[in-house]
């Protein structure tokens, strides 16, 4: 394979590179900036973020986003599934993003559903 | 007629083998078919975890009192420094495997060695870490007492600093030896004993003033419950035992869960990391052999990266959800 099999383009085409190692160090730059951000977060912890949002705080919500955006961004050009063809882009991630969403939202409702439980009920946990 | 001819020939070429749909070779779409099974096994494993957590929402321990270590900086309250620069080594070597797969499409053999070698160094740096992260969490830092319930006590003072049992257990002297299986019943024998007992911990806890006990349950600003010196006293009572470090069956930083989804799940990780490392050497020696050059392609390198940057991805889930969320 040659450079020219290479989609080269980054956030819907804002961002083109003229090789494909550099788009590589390109996306290595974005991810530690992201990492950097999360780190920076987690240590200083603003109390603005601290507000609940569906029973997560609004940090941790935005440390689930962050994630997301890393691991689309190492599977599409590390893992260079933008080079694949689409019929093997969605074998690969629609298994994934209809499976993993609907076992955490069952097994999540379950333990919220139990901590109430635990919670209300008339057995003491704490001896 | 013309028509109908056409299509069957066309649908004979289609069916008839020699076809890839995906553009892929057969070992690089099993690749992603095995990295799409293995990663519906981290989601579960991170599910379960989270289903824990969130079934012990008021009393699940804050990750950075747990891991607040680095390297030569020892006493000093570091949470997440190491971790992120764990996570900046393996990102780094994921770039290094890219580079190394690019090098392999342009078949420059030396680069696709020397690319190869540095995601190795990265992988056991990592795997290292790893190590090292797990030794400080299974030696402990302070020590806490166990509850009857099986909650976790631990020490405060007043300036709100944790304080080690072994700072303030008094010496009592008393007589205490193992129980040996060949000094009794065989099957019955007990761990290596404490250096501190419980009844050192309770004299000790009476006689300073200044100690508080901080129980599990989160209040409502997010932190840990610090009890007065009253229900503190009469708190201690219910301990039944002195617990130092992690282990499967004991935990000295809150619910026992936490210690046993950290080290499966780390574990499993770092397994993948391990092997991850194993595989790139074989692959490795390999390059340097030559035989992806008398091959003619290096998709074998492609093949190792992508399960290599699977490695990377499910450390940056790993990374969210045990020590930032």
């Amino acid at each position: 394979m040659a450079d020219n099999t290479h989609k080269l383009a980054i956030f819907r085409g804002l961002l083109k590179f003229r090789s494909n190692q550099q788009k590589i160090w390109g996306v290595l730059i974005f991810l530690s900036i992201v990492t950097t951000i999360e780190v920076i977060l987690g240590i200083v912890k603003p109390q603005i973020l601290m507000i609940p949002f569906m029973r997560v705080k609004l940090l941790n919500w935005i440390f689930i986003v962050l994630t997301l955006v890393k691991a689309y961004y190492i599977a599409w050009d590390f893992m260079h599934i933008r080079d694949e063809k689409s019929g093997l882009q969605n074998a690969i991630v629609l298994p994934l993003i209809i499976l993993i969403p609907y076992l955490i939202f069952i097994i999540l409702h379950e333990g919220n559903y139990i901590f109430d439980v635990m919670q209300e009920g008339f057995v003491s946990w704490n001896f | 007629m013309d028509l109908t001819t056409k299509e069957y020939s066309e649908d004979e070429s289609l069916w008839g083998g020699a076809k890839q749909p995906f553009k892929v070779t057969y070992g690089k779409m099993m690749m992603w078919f095995f990295i799409v099974s293995d990663a519906l096994t981290f989601s579960g494993f991170l599910v379960a975890y989270s289903f824990s957590r969130f079934k012990n929402i008021d009393s699940w321990p804050i990750a950075d009192e747990v891991f607040n270590h680095f390297p030569f900086l020892h006493g000093v309250d570091a949470p997440m420094y190491y971790v992120a620069l764990m996570t900046f080594i393996l990102i780094f070597s994921s770039v290094t495997m890219v580079l190394a797969v690019d090098a392999g499409h342009h078949m420059k053999q030396s680069k696709v060695a020397f690319y190869m070698l540095l995601t190795i160094i990265g992988g056991a740096i990592f795997v290292g870490s790893q190590a090292w992260e797990w030794k400080n969490f299974i030696k402990g830092e302070y020590g806490a007492l166990e509850t009857k319930g099986g909650q976790i006590l631990q020490f405060i003072n007043t300036d709100d600093k944790r304080v080690s049992l072994e700072d303030f257990a008094s010496k009592l002297s008393t007589d205490r030896t193992t129980h040996k299986n060949s000094n009794g019943l065989w099957f019955r024998s007990e761990p290596t004993l404490s250096e501190i007992t419980l009844s050192e911990v309770k004299d000790g806890f009476e006689k300073n003033k200044n100690l508080l006990i901080r129980t599990e349950k989160i209040n409502s600003l997010g932190m840990k419950t610090i009890l007065t010196r009253d229900e503190s006293l009469a708190k201690i009572e219910s301990a039944t035992g002195i617990v130092q470090g992690a282990n499967l069956i004991h935990n000295e930083y809150g619910n026992r869960l936490f210690a046993d989804f950290f080290f499966f799940i780390t574990g499993f990780h770092g397994f993948h990391v391990f092997s991850g490392v194993v595989i790139n050497i074989i692959i490795f020696f390999n390059v340097l052999m030559g035989t992806y050059e008398k091959r003619g392609h290096y998709e074998m390198v492609e093949k190792v990266g992508l399960y290599w940057h699977f490695v990377d991805l499910v450390w940056v889930f790993v990374f969210t959800f045990f020590y930032l969320v």
